[in-house]
């Protein structure tokens, strides 16, 4: 089978658009146009008849009623709605005053959630921010332990996009349901790979994005549970009073169709998708594994997506690493592009040393990975990281026995 | 962001790797300066050893390793192509904004270049040590 470069491995940030969502959605454009608010002509109703379905098509990915799913303009949005809505919903004093309530994340968490919670720090609620442990994986005890008498919110990622790891999810749900604290989740990374039933699974705020789950980007959804308990948030956007009042805009049908059919067609796939993904990602990190000496893997190994690897090479920078393997898209958790230079907080939050932060590789795998792009993946990276290391001082200082941490760095 | 050809260039193929040395040795020899600048945990760490010629005080010959970005190892290679056959003096000339022009780096990637003069300039002060 030929192979077309560069090779993406990088379906963590975003997905390709599956050739069928983009063709559920083209009628939308030039047919289906009518906005779904408008009441009185074809055009509306044709228009609403294509988002309900969609509704009901992302309702049935994750166990839920179609009239719990809020259409949001992407995780970003909905977690900004998950975690203000519900402070403001829930807070025990009023906007001005301090002590208005304790809320619970974790510092691994995606900034989506992290800036929001910071946020509200600001609006006078306590948020306690969970240190996970090296695996990354937040336990239902670690969150039981940080519970109050006043904490109303618990906001915990499902799986995390940086590692992949997975949190215990369900255990905590129930953890918060047994103090009748509301439980959001940031499913982005989780949802659409792995099977989700808000109901089994204890969720009272699930929020999610079409283009990770090889939709289109600008779309996403939040489900907000309506029995057991019936949960509420305060509207972030206002206007129109679309989606129930809850999130107001003239909705964007074709992104919400292909939302839909994204979802649909995750539902069809996920198993078999689920175990392709598991076993190139094992050939990877084995083959990797045995061809380079001193790498880690990051993240627990195996509560952990299927599709994530996040791999850190000793002695090679991760910047310089990706533009070796230019043919291979992948992520690092080096940010040496940014002013601070200040490595991926992810993995400083686990207790990897910003050394090895420095020198990591986040791999993705997706729906049109291919098992020769895997092979090529492995080829490549394994000559850079060995070309590399001819070039790398902290490799000949290893290699002549000199401890790296022993030395007086001077930082700039 | 788009990288120049002369970074791509200095990256793919750059001048000068290596070192006249073990760590051990390169500190018992008297011609040769090393400047180790930077950290593993800022993620640049540049290694330059000049090589002088005590007959004419010039810079005979550079070496560099470099664990960092792509930006990084071509300003080390661009160093250490414009050190060689320098005076010490002409050497400390260099300019970080030189090493900026030549290679068309960036904003985000300015620190590189200054890596790379700082590591000119801790390479002489090491050679100069050595012979005071």
């Amino acid at each position: 089978m030929g192979l077309t470069l560069p090779v993406y491995l990088d379906n963590a940030a975003t997905t390709r658009v599956d050739p069928r969502v983009v063709e559920a959605m083209l009628p939308c454009f030039t047919e289906i146009y009518g906005n779904p608010g408008s009441r009185n002509h074809s055009f509306g109703w044709d228009a609403e008849a294509a988002v309900n379905a969609a509704r009901a098509q992302a309702a049935q990915l994750i166990g839920a009623q179609p009239k719990e799913i809020i259409f949001t303009s992407g995780a970003t949005e909905g977690n900004n709605l998950a975690l203000k809505g519900a402070a403001e919903m829930y807070a025990k004093k009023p906007a001005g005053e301090t002590s208005r309530g304790h809320i619970i994340t974790a510092q691994h968490e995606h900034k989506a959630v992290l800036d929001p919670a910071k946020r509200l720090q600001k609006m006078g609620f306590d948020v306690t921010f969970l240190e996970p442990p090296a695996d990354g994986v937040i336990t239902a005890e670690a969150v039981k332990g940080a519970m109050r008498e006043d904490t109303i919110l618990v906001s915990i990622m499902w799986a995390n996009n940086e590692i992949g790891s997975i949190n215990e999810v369900p255990k905590i749900g129930a953890v918060c349901h047994d103090r009748n604290v509301i439980f959001h989740t940031d499913a982005t990374q989780w949802v659409g790979k792995m099977p989700t039933d808000v109901n089994r699974d204890n969720i009272d705020l699930l929020t999610w994005s079409g283009h990770k789950i090889y939709g289109p980007k600008g779309v996403g959804a939040m489900y907000l549970r309506r029995r057991k308990p019936r949960v509420r948030v305060v509207a972030q956007i206002e206007g129109g009073g679309q989606e129930r009042g809850y999130r107001s805009q003239t909705l964007n049908v074709p992104g919400v169709v292909g939302f839909g059919k994204a979802c649909e067609l995750c539902s069809l796939e996920m198993d078999s998708e689920r175990d392709r993904l598991l076993a190139l990602r094992t050939k990877l990190e084995k083959s990797l594994s045995a061809s380079i000496d001193h790498v880690q893997v990051n993240g627990h190994a195996e509560k952990r997506l299927p599709n994530i690897m996040n791999m850190s090479f000793g002695f090679v920078e991760g910047e310089g690493l990706m533009m070796a393997i230019k043919d291979v898209a992948v992520s690092s958790g080096s940010a040496c592009t940014s002013a601070s230079l200040e490595p991926s907080y992810v993995l400083k939050s686990l207790g990897v040393g910003d050394d090895l932060a420095h020198s990591s590789l986040r791999i993705s795998l997706g729906r049109f990975t291919t098992e020769a792009e895997i092979d090529f993946a492995i080829e490549k990276i394994t000559w850079a990281v060995h070309h590399l290391r001819t070039l790398s001082p902290l490799w000949d200082m290893h290699n002549e026995g000199i401890d790296i941490n022993s030395i007086n760095w001077q930082s700039h | 962001m788009a990288y120049s050809k002369q970074l791509i260039k200095h990256y793919e193929k750059p001048n000068n790797v290596g070192n006249f040395g073990t760590t051990a040795e390169v500190k018992e020899r008297a011609d040769i300066g090393v400047g180790v600048v930077g950290a593993p945990e800022c993620g640049d760490v540049m290694q330059l050893q000049i090589k002088v010629d005590q007959s004419t005080g010039k810079i005979e010959d550079a070496k560099f390793k470099c664990f960092g970005c792509g930006s990084a190892i071509a300003s080390s290679s661009v160093a250490t192509e414009w050190i060689k056959g320098k005076t010490l003096d002409e050497a400390m000339e260099i300019k970080n904004t030189d090493i900026v022009e030549e290679l068309a780096l960036p904003p985000v990637k300015i620190h590189c270049s200054v890596l790379a003069e700082d590591s000119i300039k801790a390479a002489i002060k090491d050679y100069q040590k050595k012979n005071t």
